[in-house]
């Protein structure tokens, strides 16, 4: 019964954290993996459909929702969908201001999309763990995550795209020689030690976007790990450590959309500034 | 968990996200609340600019009827003078006037007893003669006495 019982719990568990992946398998050829081995066999050309399709889902829902304010807004007395709307674009434009130093038109609609794009697919995590994999296995579908952050391909993904941002403005505000002097003249400026800067220099700049992206899928990764160890309690007792857990993740989920915006704007606003 | 595909194609969504949300999302946002503040902006400055405004108005508006006060008073006293002095002239005008008639109706009374003198001297000639006539009921020739008759006429 014990014995039993821990093979399906980590069963359980593995189901829950097994994306739905699409690719190349040396074997089945263009296929769904039905395993996580055969997941991990199809290598990098792969692609997890759960994860797209569900920060699509999420960007496009922002999208859509502002869109749609912006186009309703007046100047006058704003309704209830603009008012909440003006107050998430007038934190941004705050952050923005106070962490971002110089003019770049681009960095707060940047910073708003983040926010609110990890905003969303965060708060996915307060859907009870069982509903969308249950849903989708009626329907013939094996493995559905929908937590797209908990994803570490979601969160390095938009870290990538923060570190081409970063490596942009650097080239374009410095030049590619002023960008390159940087690499290697700090923070020692004598020439018998450019070796040694480069080095930290370019670790100090992959830190960036790598710590961007695991902090946010760390974070979310646990989180979702221990509300599927809680909905391994009996039905009973779940919603004791549930509700807690649930309550206490409202916090993380802005927080964590929060730092990963906060984050993007200070190394955004460094890669303006000349040393 | 394995790293694969699934991160280009979420770099390319959040390009995609990103660059949508540059070009359609944020400005029109972004503009109604900047325009939004400029017109509160502009509603407290004109509230402050009326409340001036209004100040400077209830002086005006006191001056003039201090002003108006005072032109009033003026207004009656001339009055007041004027009216004394119609009276006094009114006063004149009807003895003047009175004086008038009386002298008038003198010089009428005047004439009516001389006319009235002429009357009766005309009748008394007449009277006379016929008196005489009927004394001396002898004819006397008019045309001889005529003359000596109106003469006695005249001297009445």
């Amino acid at each position: 019964m014990a014995a039993g019982n821990e093979v399906t719990a980590t069963y359980y568990i593995q189901h829950h954290l097994q994306n739905l992946t699409f690719g190349y398998h040396p074997q089945n050829g263009w296929s769904l993996a039905s395993t996580s081995a055969e997941a991990t066999e199809m290598g990098f050309w792969a692609i997890h459909l759960d994860t797209m399709g569900w920060s699509i889902a999420m960007g496009a829902l922002f999208i859509w929702l502002f869109r749609k304010a912006g186009r309703m807004a007046t100047t006058g007395v704003p309704g209830g969908l603009q008012n909440a709307v003006e107050m998430v674009v007038e934190f941004i434009e705050n952050l923005t201001r106070s962490a971002f130093h110089g003019r770049n038109p681009v960095i707060a609609p940047l910073a708003l999309t983040l926010f609110m794009w990890i905003l969303l697919m965060n708060t996915l995590k307060i859907i009870p763990v069982d509903y969308f994999p249950e849903l989708f296995a009626r329907l013939g579908v094996e493995y559905m995550k929908i937590v797209p952050t908990t994803d570490p391909n979601a969160t390095l993904g938009m870290a990538l795209g923060v570190f081409f941002l970063i490596i942009y403005y650097s080239i374009k505000v410095k030049g590619a020689g002023g960008f390159a002097k940087e690499l290697s003249l700090t923070p020692f400026n004598h020439w018998a030690l450019i070796p040694f800067n480069l080095v930290l220099e370019v670790i100090g700049l992959l830190v960036k976007p790598l710590g961007l992206g695991l902090r946010l899928f760390g974070n979310m990764f646990a989180g979702e790990v221990i509300f599927i160890l809680i909905a391994l309690l009996p039905f009973w007792a779940i919603w004791l450590l549930d509700v807690p857990w649930a309550i206490f993740h409202i916090l993380v989920v802005t927080l964590q959309a929060f730092i990963f915006t906060v984050l993007s704007i200070v190394y955004l606003s460094a890669a303006h500034e000349h040393h | 968990m394995n790293i694969n595909m699934t991160l280009i194609g979420q770099t390319i969504a959040f390009a995609i996200f990103v660059w949508f949300c540059i070009k359609y999302v944020w400005p029109p946002i972004s503009n109604a609340l900047h325009e939004r503040q400029k017109k509160i902006a502009d509603g407290l400055d004109a509230a402050s600019r009326a409340s001036r405004d209004l100040e400077l108005a209830q002086e005006k508006a006191e001056a003039t009827l201090r002003d108006s006060k005072e032109q009033a008073s003026q207004i009656l006293e001339q009055a007041h003078k004027r009216s004394s002095q119609m009276i006094e002239e009114a006063r004149e005008q009807a003895r003047a006037e009175g004086e008038r008639l009386v002298a008038s109706a003198r010089a009428e009374i005047e004439q009516e007893i001389n006319r009235a003198k002429d009357e009766l001297r005309a009748q008394v000639s007449t009277l006379a003669v016929t008196g005489a006539e009927r004394v001396l009921e002898a004819s006397i020739d008019e045309k001889a006495h005529r003359k000596l008759l109106d003469k006695l006429a005249a001297e009445l």
